[in-house]
């Protein structure tokens, strides 16, 4: 059995096999493998027994399920309104020449994504963003080296 | 406080609250008692729509079907709108009080609370006090269980029937109404389905008593209302407020000496300018809110922070229906044509028309808003989005 098709088995078991267990099974694919790759979504479609189409239609719907492959750690910066009025486009800068990519790519080492993302909802304490979970707001060029330095090095 | 007019609240947030109290002398009563009290109350709730809740819990207290279930809205994305998560961050026991309030008077089993993708960080603690709460209900022998369900970043997922589509495991695309949730929400079966706040407010109540409650705010507007703050303010954050001030008061309090706009409502809310700010009032009987107030200052180029929203919306919209998806992406275009003189100045309403229709043939609430935010900033600052 590939690990895809092993995962796929043991979300499952966990979560059931009725069509409420689809988006607990995808979230916990993203969380393992870091996107939801075709074979998992084949996958997926013959253990919850339903249209591969389904089960398409339902990952691409959400924008954290990502069924691009993705980094180990993905960083979503709030574009929203507030964010963006505490300056935003200079985090993102800031991200972009640390880590050599632009928005929307992920680093030839996979290690980072960078996506950019609406309301986090940390407005008051804007601009936040996310690596995967964590949040981290009220953020300045300099506290994004650090944050993104500590990453690095994990 | 330094404004005499805003009263600051403070129900909810205190954390000095016997919650087994609470619920013994909910429990108490019968179904009917405490829909009354809930009636009495004056509460509306409190995700801007402004539905008086005893009603709702009413109408899915009135079905037959034996299965029937508790919701909480926690997929709170409007943009300026934080207050749910400090609400589950600080005091989720009352959020699950309220909800077992609900379930007693509408006769659910199960209770479920959706959970925005972006406040996975919150679900951890979450989860262990909600064994400290099922504990308690054992204790009290309350058959009453609370699951909690991941959202995955979809703003639509917060308007109601696409919860319950995304609940089911489908993708979260707006169902038809009529029928209501009271009638047919999750699982097709009768639900109550409130926001954090609401569910709150409901548990606080039970504590204080409808009338301590209703003596609070106005008569279309009553109690007290958490508001999340942000933009140029020198005090953006998180406060509980009587219901019932002008966006002149409440600039007063939070804004920086140059604010010429409030957005009251967040991005499918309204943008009140200066001028009006005098007469209108926060609450339903002016400018209803979920609790989003953003401040704009001079600085601001209003016609970016439409664009802003425009994209948000454009972004969000599930695609299911013509007008929203369509009408969202040419909303975006026809500003940008107008601001970089492509289009004439007249095409401004030509685009107002657009988001009339919107209004009029959207499916959902998302549709429906914009042209809530689209309206009131264009009318309002109409040179800003010309030159």
């Amino acid at each position: 059995m590939t690990d895809t098709k092993e995962l796929v088995k043991t979300l499952a078991d966990k979560y059931g096999r009725t069509r409420e267990s689809l988006i607990p099974i995808l979230q916990g694919v993203v969380q393992e493998e870091r996107y939801i790759s075709s074979e998992a979504m084949s996958e997926i479609a013959r253990e919850l027994d339903m249209s591969a189409a389904k089960v398409y239609g339902t990952a691409t719907f959400y924008s954290f399920l990502d069924t691009q492959p993705r980094g180990k750690y993905v960083i979503r910066v709030c574009r929203t309104i507030s964010c963006s009025m505490k300056g935003k486009n200079l985090i993102i800068q800031e991200i972009e020449d640390l880590l050599k990519i632009k928005v929307g790519e992920t680093t030839s080492n996979r290690k980072f994504t960078l996506l950019e993302t609406n309301c986090l909802g940390w407005c008051h304490k804007g601009p936040a963003m996310l690596i995967n979970d964590e949040a981290y707001t009220e953020l300045t060029p300099e506290k994004v080296r650090e944050i993104i330095s500590e990453y690095i090095k994990k | 406080m330094s404004n005499n007019f805003l009263r600051r609240v403070d129900l909810i947030f205190d954390k000095d609250c016997d919650f087994k109290q609470v619920l013994q002398s909910a429990y108490q009563k019968s179904n009917d008692e405490i829909i009354n009290e809930l009636l009495e109350s004056g509460l509306k709730g409190r995700g801007g729509a402004g539905f008086p809740t005893a009603l709702k819990w009413k109408f899915t207290a009135e079905q037959p079907d034996p299965e029937k279930y508790v919701v909480c809205n926690a997929d709170e994305g409007e943009p300026g709108t934080f207050k749910d998560r400090e609400i589950l961050f600080q005091v989720p026991m009352k959020v699950f009080g309220g909800m077992a309030i609900c379930a007693k008077a509408i006769g659910a089993k199960e209770g479920y609370i959706y959970l925005r993708g972006e406040y996975r960080f919150l679900l951890k603690e979450l989860e262990s006090q909600l064994e400290v709460f099922h504990a308690l209900l054992d204790e009290m022998k309350i058959p009453f269980r609370i699951k909690i369900i991941m959202g995955s970043g979809a703003y639509i997922c917060g308007e109601e029937s696409a919860l319950f589509e995304s609940m089911e495991g489908d993708r979260g695309e707006p169902r038809n109404k009529p029928p209501y949730p009271t009638v047919s929400g999750f699982r097709k079966k009768p639900t109550v389905i409130n926001n954090v706040e609401t569910l709150v407010y409901s548990f606080m109540i039970f504590r204080y008593g409808a009338r301590k409650f209703k003596e609070l705010g106005t008569a279309d507007s009553r109690g007290s209302k958490v508001f999340s703050v942000s933009g140029d303010t020198p005090k953006p954050g998180i406060y509980e407020l009587e219901l019932g001030m002008t966006v002149e008061q409440f600039v007063e309090e939070f804004g920086d000496g140059d604010t010429k706009a409030v957005q009251v409502g967040g991005a499918s809310g309204f943008c009140v300018p200066r001028k009006k700010f005098k007469d209108t009032i926060i609450g339903f009987e002016g400018v209803p809110t979920g609790g989003s107030m953003m401040l704009f200052n001079s600085s601001r180029s209003m016609f970016n922070v439409l664009h802003n929203y425009l994209e948000f919306f454009e972004e969000e919209s599930c695609g299911q229906c013509t007008p929203c998806r369509v009408g969202c992406q040419q909303l975006k275009l026809g500003i940008e044509a107008v601001k970089k003189g492509e289009k004439h100045a007249n095409y401004l309403e030509q685009l107002q028309k657009l988001a009339q229709t919107m209004k009029i043939t959207a499916k959902c609430g998302l549709g429906q808003s914009v042209a809530n935010s689209f309206f009131s900033i264009v009318e309002n600052f109409k040179e800003e989005m010309i030159y």
